[in-house]
């Protein structure tokens, strides 16, 4: 049979969705092609503002040319389909192609309004919509100093944040008299007002642009009907978006009276055989213009398409969407859920104002006070998840309404987990990915039994993250269904979590493994505990790993103080902090390897990594390191490994700080601390990124005013990039974020537990973190902070002080009561180096010999 | 009866710090010793524990069937109802120190040792 064929026009977010959704699950029944206006493929529209605080275009990208021809997507960029042709299902691009269609899906999108201002066709006036729009504001940027966004919504503010990262004094100029009017009431709107203007963006209300004219101090002058005027180098205008129906209309499609293409509940325009997706569809006389809305209709639009037949035989229509929305607009949370407005009949508001710390919350519920309908968060938008779930759910309240607004009391936070045993298996959870409360049950039932997990499997948690905390209750929720007691006990030997352990070993003061087992353990210990233990107790009291009392904690490596390798012999890394070195020390490390005839290679982290060492060798060798002024590397601890770095402002011509010293700084500060697993650092020295900061645990790229810091990146087998903590910091605030984060997670992560994997699990998520760093929400951070400060104090290169040590030395012989050396260690010589000798492959060689 | 066993002096018991093990060579072969200082050995011996004494040599295999390496005395001691392994520096199978019995492969044991404690000396008994 012949497939039919699907005609995609549009690839933004939306269009990819349906084309990858159809693709992968329907791909053999479909020929799907797809016209992009963009030089581009989709990308993420949604985290536009950060292609200028480090993401680049590929970052954004949501598919790949690879990943389309893969699928089989045949796919057409920079082409505008022009017409139509209904009768003959056919359409024409402007290139004069002539394409013919089965089926035509419409996902055009829409367009910024530019209100017609006369003088708004300028070179340095634009839109906000693409990366295109973007380059063109940056490009702006270069030559201003003075940036004005026209129209205080949404995407306003989100432009108003762009032309801030950019450096330029930023204007933000509003129509009506309070910012976000959609979503926002006045009292919110107030204090976003105010939280926006303490970030130095300058907010003009109740302004109405005539023209815009030259300007005397900058380029333009835009005049208001009130007779004020505004200068400015650079305008962005951002006064709402309309749906792209220009194709349809041309076409002969039923539109609506200001526009949209008019849809059914399955997504079919007036034509059968023409689809409308996205913000160009308008159903119920309604524009949607969010992702999630968006995805819903591809989700409508392949259910149709496939008779009612996709999604386990479910048929899925479209039936309007939830509007509820949070964000972070200038680093300020702003959350607007359901009825905000309180526009339904007889519904009452309370709401709560906190002037000091800046939060302000309206909950919107109905006459009875047992049902909330809807809310406004400007400031803190923690409730969000937990409300948007009362509203969808129609969850009775259990307390009266004015609880919800109240800061947290101990006892006083019970609407939350009845109420997820309460919901029905088709509740939404997550409303980003539309996961619900069922397929999160199935995934537990399947083997998904931690948060990171049930995340990757059900992508549940992984767009806004607001449904993280109710994942994790429906997580826990099952487990104990499932009669998985939530089990966090370290280990056989210990009945408590890692947590749990490290406070005992703090707060009791504990020493040594036996205290600690006499305390509240039992047994011997095992491979689990021994070296987690051991581990906390260096985190807590940083005494040397190889004390009497310790060395039997120690796993392999930090065994001997260097890697194991398969062989049994070792390597050594000397630390290198930021990756520089001198030739002198270069020249010694090349001796030693010579000396000792060692392999060696330049490791991933900008260091030296000399293999071949057996037990003997280790402390001569280490005695020539020490003696001229090396160190440890701890590439053998779970401890910092490196802090990459590029070279920086000192030498590069695009380096706009000296990442190389930070690099230096923060390596010397944070070296050999032990944590519950490896840290990676690393200091990029502009926004070329070449130190690639996002792929560590702790990333540091410089800006123009200081640096950003991201937290929880990982490379390896699970890749991640960590997330944006802080931006523009100065170097006292970036010390003191890292100490307390860093403490933060030896204090709180699981044994061999990656910062990444700990932020996934962390409830709250880096919202939370930045709390507790930021904000000091557990007042822990003196405690941390004098923590870091007793480990720095403390800190010894442990190759120097073993080598001080006769008793300590004694170990590193392969035979304690013989000089003699192990037998079984065989080199043989591969690319002019040493190399281990398989023995298997010696005892046929011989073999064969005889 | 007259004791004939040839017992040999390896090194100090205070030379191998508790719970952990050294290499020694011993009648051409590698062997390595363990110094168990533990609560079983402590509870279960009434009279060694009022000698003082709550530590115990144990002798294996230094070599690694599975790692194929001499490593076995550089591994973590763990137990499990006062029984104790050592597991492996290399990829961590564990050996019992009793028996020699692999824990994770039925099919494969390593060789054990008779060692003991004499007057604050490691000895292993010649075969």
């Amino acid at each position: 049979m012949k497939k039919q064929r699907i005609v995609v026009v549009g690839n933004g977010m939306v269009g990819h969705h349906f084309i990858d959704q159809l693709a992968s699950n329907h791909g053999d029944q479909y020929q799907i092609v797809t016209f992009g206006e963009e030089s581009r493929l989709a990308y993420d529209r949604v985290m536009l503002t950060s292609y200028f605080t480090g993401k680049t275009a590929d970052d954004l990208a949501l598919t790949t040319p690879q990943s389309y021809d893969n699928q089989g997507v045949e796919f057409h960029l920079n082409q505008q389909v022009t017409a139509i042709d209904r009768e003959s299902k056919t359409l024409n691009t402007a290139s004069g192609q002539t394409v013919a269609y089965d089926k035509l899906i419409l996902a055009t999108g829409s367009f910024p309004f530019v209100p017609p201002v006369p003088g708004k066709d300028q070179p340095h006036i634009h839109v906000y919509r693409t990366l295109d729009d973007l380059d063109r504001i940056a490009h702006s940027a270069t030559s201003s100093k003075v940036g004005v966004v026209i129209g205080g919504g949404l995407l306003g503010l989100e432009a108003a944040n762009a032309i801030k990262q950019l450096g330029l004094q930023t204007h933000v100029v509003e129509f009506a008299p309070r910012l976000m009017a959609v979503q926002l009431d006045d009292g919110g709107g107030k204090l976003l007002r105010r939280k926006i203007e303490d970030l130095g963006v300058t907010v003009h209300t109740e302004k109405n642009t005539q023209e815009i004219v030259n300007g005397e101090e900058c380029r333009y002058r835009m005049n208001f009907a009130d007779g004020s005027f505004l200068e400015t180098d650079t305008i962005v205008f951002s006064a709402g978006i309309r749906p792209q129906d220009q194709l349809a209309r041309q076409s002969g499609l039923e539109l609506g009276q200001r526009g949209g293409i008019v849809i059914n509940e399955q997504c079919v325009t007036s034509d059968p055989d023409i689809y409308a997706i996205g913000e160009c569809a308008l159903w119920n006389n309604k524009i949607f213009g969010l992702i999630a809305p968006g995805y819903a209709m591809a989700k409508a639009a392949i259910s149709t398409l496939n008779g009612g037949k996709a999604f386990g035989g479910k048929k899925v229509l479209f039936t309007g969407a939830d509007m509820s929305t949070k964000l972070k607009l200038l680093g300020i949370d702003v959350a607007s859920i359901g009825d905000a407005h309180g526009n339904t009949p007889d519904s009452q508001s309370y709401s709560f104002i906190e002037s000091a710390t800046g939060v302000y919350k309206k909950i919107v519920v109905s006459r009875d006070n047992k049902t909330l309908l809807g809310a406004v968060l400007v400031g803190d938008s923690a409730d969000y998840g937990q409300w948007l779930h009362l509203v969808l759910n129609k969850i009775e309240l259990t307390q009266p309404p004015e609880y919800l607004l109240l800061p947290e009391v101990e006892g006083a936070i019970s609407n939350a987990s009845a109420g997820i045993d309460a919901l029905p298996a088709t509740a939404q959870i997550c409303s980003c990915y539309d996961v619900s409360k069922q397929v999160l049950c199935q995934a537990v039932a399947d083997g998904a039994q931690d948060i990171a997990a049930l995340k990757s499997c059900t992508s549940a948690g992984t767009g806004c993250g607001g449904c993280v905390p109710l994942v994790t209750q429906v997580l826990n929720s099952e487990l104990t269904k499932l009669g998985v007691s939530v089990d966090n006990d370290l280990c056989r030997h210990f009945t408590h979590s890692r947590t749990e352990l490290f406070d005992i070993i703090r707060v009791k003061q504990i020493r040594s493994f036996e205290a600690l087992v006499s305390e509240c353990g039992q047994g011997d210990g095992c491979e689990i505990c021994k070296p987690a233990v051991g581990s906390m107790l260096a985190s807590l009291w940083n005494d040397h790993i190889l004390e009497t009392d310790l060395v039997a904690l120690q796993d392999t490596n930090d065994n001997f103080l260097a890697n194991m390798q398969k062989d049994g012999t070792y390597s050594i890394v000397p630390r290198i902090p930021g990756g520089e070195i001198t030739p002198d020390h270069l020249i010694l490390i090349g001796e030693i390897a010579k000396e000792y005839n060692l392999y060696t290679k330049i490791t991933g982290g900008q260091r030296i990594d000399l293999f071949g060492a057996q037990l003997h060798q280790l402390p001569p060798i280490w005695q020539k390191m020490v003696d001229a002024g090396l160190e440890t590397g701890h590439a053998y601890g779970k401890a910092l490994r490196t802090v990459k770095s590029c070279v920086g402002n000192s030498w590069c011509r695009y380096g706009v700080q000296d990442s190389t010293v930070m690099a230096i700084l923060i390596e010397q500060r944070y070296r050999g601390i032990r944590s519950p697993h490896k840290v990676k650092m690393a200091v990029s020295g502009c926004a070329r990124e070449c130190a690639e900061a996002q792929s560590k645990d702790f990333g540091v790229i410089a800006t123009d005013q200081g640096w950003n810091l991201y937290v929880g990146g990982n490379g390896g087998m699970r890749p991640r990039h960590a997330d944006l903590f802080a931006s523009d910091i100065d170097d006292a605030t970036l010390i003191r974020y890292i100490d307390i984060i860093l403490m933060f997670y030896v204090r709180t992560a699981d044994r061999l537990q990656r910062t990444s994997v700990w932020m996934e699990n962390l409830e709250g998520g880096l919202d939370y973190l930045k709390q507790v760093v930021i904000d000091d929400k557990l007042a822990i951070n003196d405690e941390l902070l004098a923590q870091m400060e007793h480990l720095v104090d403390t800190y010894q290169c442990e190759w120097k002080t073993t080598l001080a040590d006769p008793q300590k030395l004694k170990r590193f012989n392969h035979f304690i009561n013989s000089d003699k050396l192990d037998d079984n260690v065989i080199f043989t010589t591969v690319r002019a180096q040493i190399s281990p000798t398989d023995k298997f492959d010696l005892a046929l060689e011989l073999a064969t010999q005889l | 009866m007259k004791d004939l066993t040839t017992w040999v002096d390896v090194c100090r018991l205070s030379d191998i710090p508790k719970n952990t093990g050294i290499c020694a060579e011993h009648q051409g072969k590698q062997v390595a010793l363990f110094h168990l200082n533990t609560t079983a050995n402590a509870s279960s011996n009434s009279a060694s524990k009022q000698l003082g004494a709550s530590s115990a040599i144990k002798a294996v295999a230094n070599y690694d069937p599975f790692g194929r390496a001499n490593v076995l005395s550089r591994g973590l001691i763990t137990e499990t109802d006062q029984q104790y392994f050592v597991a492996s520096p290399l990829l961590k199978q564990q050996f019992c120190l009793t028996t020699g019995q692999c824990q994770q492969d039925e099919s494969i044991s390593i060789a054990t040792f008779v060692a003991r404690i004499n007057d604050g000396f490691v000895q292993l008994r010649e075969s």
